[in-house]
């Protein structure tokens, strides 16, 4: 019952958001069987956000623990570089899928070890990889778009299974795994104690070293899958283009998700709502009819309204409003009762 | 020597060893040609680096200024496209809006209570998408007053070219050198990056001054976008996307430190040289890839770090000794 109070607000927004697509577009939330799939816009959302929504998960936990994680986006041009080579070498879809994973748990130590062992903070630490990931991942692909044609690869980007499309499929699995493992056990709150007081929840027998460095890891695996799904998707790797910026729209969904920048309580649930929000709000702009130039300042208008929304000072300001309304009602009884007697 | 200015010697050292060693290799390389070059090439760079080390130093960061220099460039080109002002009539205006948009992201930041990081990601989706609704087409300048200015150069010694825009740059740092370090809105930005609470007790006026840093990074990113228009003579919604990064970058390596209060213009200057060089070093070799300049800049990235984080241990050290 709390954790659907927790989401409520974007919930509400979701809704918003698709009953206002719906009055442009009629026919948005249609959704039909062809050729034993769904399709429909709302299936294309849900396979469109896939990237966006797995890499949302990773960060809500870097963030929790206070942190922020620049280097997603190319952790994903990596790793679908690194599987795009791997099947033109001939290693086969097990060991394409293995050495993607592998080299996001690689980005993800290196980021962990910069941010727990060596301490820089977690804004450049991953800047590092950021910048340097892109030539990496050109590295690998020798500057060209390495295309490959795997029908078990392409599953990942454009298969389905019972109707469902892979992407949606996996995101969604990923979303459930990581919020259960978070939740029924007591990583999460370990994961908030470290976010809160690093100091502090070390004091208290968190091994908050190991930890850390085990969230950066949990989202180059995240962004790894992502990177899967992008390169199966367009059945190729494009080190310059895949998962451009991705990583600030992963940040911008934990923070639509009511998620703090400064660390502790998280929800997965809630960020990936954010991670959706974000995506209807795209596709949405584009069956509404809309250019699709007006996408960034809308986008732009909603984060606004979201931000203020979401101010600590504000609700501070909301407080103490309520708290002044309520004195002045007491003090309007208490005359009442005096003037009755 | 005071070991606050260690950053700053070691970046310069690195620099001089870096040029050193290139033109050990590429004896060219010591000619003014180059070093005009230098300046010229990274003269939008160079200007966007100094807001935003001002930002830096007070504990923030402005993740618009790349959105904004686009911004710039199609303001200025639509402008002089359809309504026949005058260039510096033009430029006047743009460096109010884009004063008044760095001016109002600050507010937010400060009544918010908002991290910049959010606040300044959404002006740059919303200067990206001004820009777009701008216009979606790279813009051509044609104008007799931009051709003054792209001709407007003093030749040096080794007829090496040092461009007008190269010259504002520098000018520009000298100017960001002396409102950081000289005047009292500086002394408020370092007690700002030294902690909130502190500079608030030290009777620094926290919002005005937040308001004040963002407009300055505003300012500097539109007159960094006048000089792209002038270096590129058009105006593309898609330009400059990912300078915020390398200016960070720069400053980064120009030694200011990202939890603010500690750092210099100066070194920014430095910094974004030393990032200029290895990409002219590129082009010397002619062998090496274009993606070695990515990774050879993410790992003098942490090279410098490590270097600032090794000082830093051996400076607290002594001042606790």
């Amino acid at each position: 019952m709390t954790a659907l109070r927790r989401v409520t607000p974007q919930l509400l927004t979701l809704a918003a958001l698709v009953a206002l697509v719906t009055l442009f577009f009629p026919d948005f939330l249609r959704i039909e069987v062809v050729n034993g799939r769904l399709v429909g816009p709302i299936m294309d959302i849900l396979k469109r956000g896939a990237p966006v929504g797995l890499l949302a998960v990773g960060m809500t936990l870097v963030i929790a623990t206070r942190g922020i994680d620049l280097s997603v986006g190319t952790t994903m041009a990596i790793t679908g570089a690194v599987a795009a080579w791997s099947i033109t070498q001939g290693y086969g879809l097990g060991g394409a899928l293995a050495l993607a994973l592998l080299a996001g748990v690689l980005a993800g130590l290196w980021n962990g070890t910069l941010v727990a062992i060596i301490g820089i903070q977690p804004i450049v630490a991953t800047l590092i990889l950021m910048t340097s990931g892109r030539g990496i991942a050109q590295l690998v692909t020798e500057g060209r778009i390495l295309t490959f044609s795997h029908d078990g690869m392409a599953f990942f980007g454009s298969g389905d299974l019972l109707g469902i499309p892979a992407p949606a499929l996996l995101w969604g699995l990923t979303a459930v795994a990581v919020a259960l493992l978070m939740r029924r056990s007591a990583l999460g709150m370990l994961i908030e104690a470290v976010g809160v007081n690093r100091a502090a929840s070390a004091l208290a027998g968190v091994n908050a070293t190991v930890l850390l460095i085990a969230v950066y890891v949990a989202s180059g695996l995240c962004a790894a899958l992502a990177g899967i799904v992008a390169t199966a998707d367009i059945r190729g790797a494009d080190a310059n283009n895949a998962g451009l910026w991705l990583e600030l729209d992963a940040i911008l969904a934990v923070v639509i998700g009511g998620n703090s920048l400064l660390g502790g309580r998280f929800s997965i649930a809630a960020s990936v709502l954010g991670a959706l929000i974000i995506q209807t709000v795209d596709t949405g702009i584009l069956l509404a009819g809309f250019p699709s130039e007006y996408n960034l300042v809308i986008k732009a208008g909603l984060v606004l309204v979201i931000l203020v929304l979401q101010s600590p000072n504000l609700a501070h300001h909301w407080y103490a409003l309520r708290r002044a309304a309520q004195a002045r009602r007491e003090r309007a009884m208490d005359t009442a009762k005096e003037t009755g007697q | 020597m005071n070991p606050r200015l260690y950053p700053l010697a070691a970046t310069i050292a690195i620099f001089l060893l870096a040029w050193v060693i290139c033109v050990m290799q590429f004896p060219y390389m010591l000619s003014t040609r180059v070093v005009g070059n230098l300046l010229t090439d990274n003269a939008y760079l160079g200007i966007v680096a100094v807001g935003m080390t001002v930002v830096i130093l007070s504990g923030g960061i402005d993740l618009s200024v790349g959105s904004v220099i686009a911004f710039s460039g199609v303001f200025i080109a639509v402008m002089l496209r359809d309504s026949g002002l005058h260039p510096l009539v033009v430029f006047a205006l743009l460096l109010v809006v884009t004063s008044a948009f760095g001016a109002a992201m600050g507010w937010l930041i400060h009544a918010l209570a908002m991290p910049p990081f959010i606040v300044t990601l959404a002006g740059m989706f919303l200067a990206r998408g001004a820009a777009y609704m701008l216009t979606i087409d790279s813009v051509p300048i044609d104008h007799a007053f931009y051709d003054l200015l792209d001709d407007a150069y003093y030749l040096m010694p080794g007829k090496g070219r040092l461009t007008l825009i190269g010259v504002v740059m520098l000018l520009t740092v000298l100017v960001g050198m002396i409102v950081a370090h000289r005047t009292r809105f500086g002394a408020s930005v370092f007690a700002l990056g030294g902690g909130e609470a502190t500079a608030r007790l030290m009777g620094v006026k926290v919002g005005r001054t937040t308001v004040a840093i963002y407009a300055f990074s505003g300012l500097m990113a539109g007159l960094s976008g006048i000089v792209f228009s002038i270096y590129t003579s058009s105006g593309y919604p898609l330009a400059t996307v990912g300078t915020e990064l390398t200016a960070i970058a720069a400053v980064v390596i120009g030694g200011t430190l990202l939890t603010g209060g500690a750092g210099f213009v100066f070194g920014t200057l430095i910094g974004v040289l030393t990032m200029g060089l290895i990409q002219t070093y590129i082009v010397f070799d002619g062998t090496l890839s274009s993606w070695w300049t990515k990774i050879i800049i993410g790992l003098l990235l942490l090279a410098f770090i490590l270097l600032q984080k090794g000082l830093l241990r051996v400076t607290t050290a002594r001042a606790g000794a």
